[in-house]
């Protein structure tokens, strides 16, 4: 045989077995990923309890959506979430990441305590911070009055129950940013620095003008994880007050779970999950262009 | 020196705000009930009473079992069908080849609100709630692996896989005896965020599971603390929770993953993608 045909033969080899090494994937992405989109797409325009038939409501679900307060107060509350999550987060993040991207001791141990809470499950942080914000005798409010502060209605007050969780988040996520921010540190090419320094540029200066804008792409990835996540809040207010005090805590999530569990109210659900969705990349394609916009 | 001083204080403090947590809960769940809120961790009155209600109360050894047989299928068809199709991708030449590459990047854009209702009609449908298939099925490829893996093959020298077909080796042989262990790293860092994230997730089993006996373990675990039967004790739901961390600080994870996380800056690229 020719050394020309038997390469023919094994492209034409390579070609099958390429077929081969895709098609479990293609038939998960048919049912599991295609048949989903469409399907959602229909349940928008029906109403339904998964028992009865399907009935075409046409444009109900979303004009019930638009007059519906309980959708608007889960969108203004994923909003205070974000308002107070993530510049919270990137502060303490990239204050530990400074601190850590030093010649220090005990380096690896630190990092690694940080990184406890990311590790663990939703539930135990949420359970764990229910008792920490026990209004009567949590671990908070006993330190707090201990030095003479006030109690604080953690999470039986409406203004209050929010941020709260918003700072419980933040305790768990921070050792993931923390560490995205330490790559970004360490991917800045020390000349920059240098050069800084030749011009007189000191510490807080160059914090500002090198350190900050060349952190600029890890920032737009910290600030788009966490918007993905402020969306998707779900456990934490379920264990935590189940929506309450006064539906301040009912997040997007939690909602469409209640109306399709509790109601049967499939259709409205897949609308709502479909508008949250496409609120949720609306927000984070306008973040990542202000932000990216800002650093230029 | 007091600049360094400083750095350890707040470093030190920091590592009190994380653990001081988790060190409270162990103590709580040692303590009767009383003593519980003290903020102080020791007690001379310590017993396993709290975890001993627990194991009597809900079936938490049969939901770890469970936990752990779902989060290890979930991982190793993830690795496996994932690693298949990040080789035909990046090594393969088949036709539409581009077309699927594109879709899979596409699927990790869309987000769990428009796929969860459906994907829940879905598993009634197909009958299969109330059953580890439907804590499986779903998650058993994920667009996120292919990518991770398709990038690592790339950057394998052509020259390699040459050699092994000109000895006529086949492909699956190719992918399964020669470049699995040349992919140590990036096999061990998919499984890992799989099977934590896995591990981790309540929303889908509260969904799809009703039945106790098939609950997984963080499942199992929430239903007991907001549910009536933990009869508001902080004991047993301390001993629950710790007993579910337990799990967690056993896991390779806490050691390795931010170790992984830093070193691959691979990760922190494809998380971009999923902007």
């Amino acid at each position: 045989m020719s050394q020309r045909g038997g390469f023919l033969k094994s492209t034409r080899r390579k070609e099958r077995s390429g077929y081969w090494f895709v098609l479990p994937y293609v038939m998960f992405f048919l049912l599991f990923v295609a048949y989903p989109l469409v399907f959602s797409f229909v349940l928008i325009f029906h109403r339904w309890n998964i028992i009865t038939p399907m009935e075409w409501i046409g444009l109900k679900n979303l004009s019930h959506l638009l007059s519906d307060p309980q959708f608007f107060r889960a969108m203004r509350n994923t909003f205070v979430f974000l308002f107070i999550h993530i510049p919270l987060e990137i502060v303490v993040a990239l204050g530990f990441a400074l601190l850590l991207n030093s010649k220090i001791s005990f380096r690896g141990v630190f990092r690694a305590l940080y990184f406890l809470p990311v590790v663990v499950s939703g539930v135990v942080v949420t359970i764990l911070w229910q008792n920490l914000y026990s209004y009567d005798n949590g671990v908070l409010n006993t330190l707090f009055t201990r030095i003479g502060f006030p109690r604080i209605p953690w999470l039986i007050d409406s203004v209050f129950a929010m941020p709260s969780i918003a700072i419980m988040a933040t305790w768990k996520n921070v050792g993931i940013y923390i560490v995205l921010f330490l790559v970004g540190l360490q991917n800045i090419p020390r000349d920059l620095y240098e050069a800084a320094d030749l011009d007189g540029a000191t510490g807080t200066k160059q914090f500002f003008h090198v350190t900050l804008p060349m952190l600029n792409p890890t920032i737009v990835l910290i600030v788009a994880l966490s918007t993905i996540g402020g969306f998707s809040l779900f456990i934490e207010p379920y264990v935590l007050t189940g929506g309450g005090p006064m539906q301040s805590t009912m997040s997007g999530m939690l909602y469409i779970y209640n109306q399709a569990f509790y109601f049967g109210h499939m259709g409205y659900a897949a609308t709502l999950g479909f508008v949250f969705a496409v609120i949720m990349l609306l927000v984070v394609v306008l973040q990542r262009k202000t932000i990216e916009a800002e650093a230029t | 020196m007091i600049k360094s001083m400083m750095k350890m204080f707040f470093l030190f403090a920091g590592a009190v705000v994380f653990a001081y947590p988790f060190l409270w809960m162990i103590a709580g769940s040692l303590k009767p009930e009383l003593e519980i809120t003290n903020l102080w961790l020791w007690t001379s009155n310590a017993s396993f009473h709290n975890f001993r209600q627990v194991l009597t109360k809900i079936p938490i050894g049969r939901a770890f079992v469970n936990s752990m047989f779902v989060s290890l299928s979930t991982t190793m068809s993830v690795v496996v069908f994932g690693s298949m199709v990040g080789y035909a991708l990046a090594r393969l030449n088949f036709h539409g080849k581009k077309i699927l590459y594109t879709l899979i990047l596409f699927t990790m854009m869309i987000p769990f609100q428009i796929t969860m209702i459906p994907q829940y009609i879905l598993m009634v449908k197909l009958g299969i709630t109330d059953s580890y298939l439907s804590l499986i099925i779903p998650t058993m490829m994920s667009a996120f692996s292919i990518i991770v893996f398709r990038q690592f093959f790339l950057s394998l020298p052509q020259a390699l896989i040459d050699a092994a077909r000109i000895d006529g080796c086949s492909e699956v042989r190719i992918l399964f005896k020669l470049i699995y262990p040349l992919s140590r790293s990036t096999i061990i860092t998919v499984a890992l965020l799989t099977f934590m994230a896995t591990w981790n997730d309540v929303l889908w089993p509260l969904m799809v599971i009703r039945e106790r006996s098939l609950m997984t373990m963080p499942q199992l675990v929430t239903i007991f603390v907001i549910g009536g039967e933990a009869e508001a004790q902080l004991g047993p739901q301390l001993a629950a929770t710790t007993l579910l961390v337990a799990r967690a600080s056993s896991h390779p994870g806490v050691r390795v993953f931010p170790k992984i996380l830093h070193r691959q800056h691979g990760f922190k690229r494809h998380k971009r993608i999923t902007e």
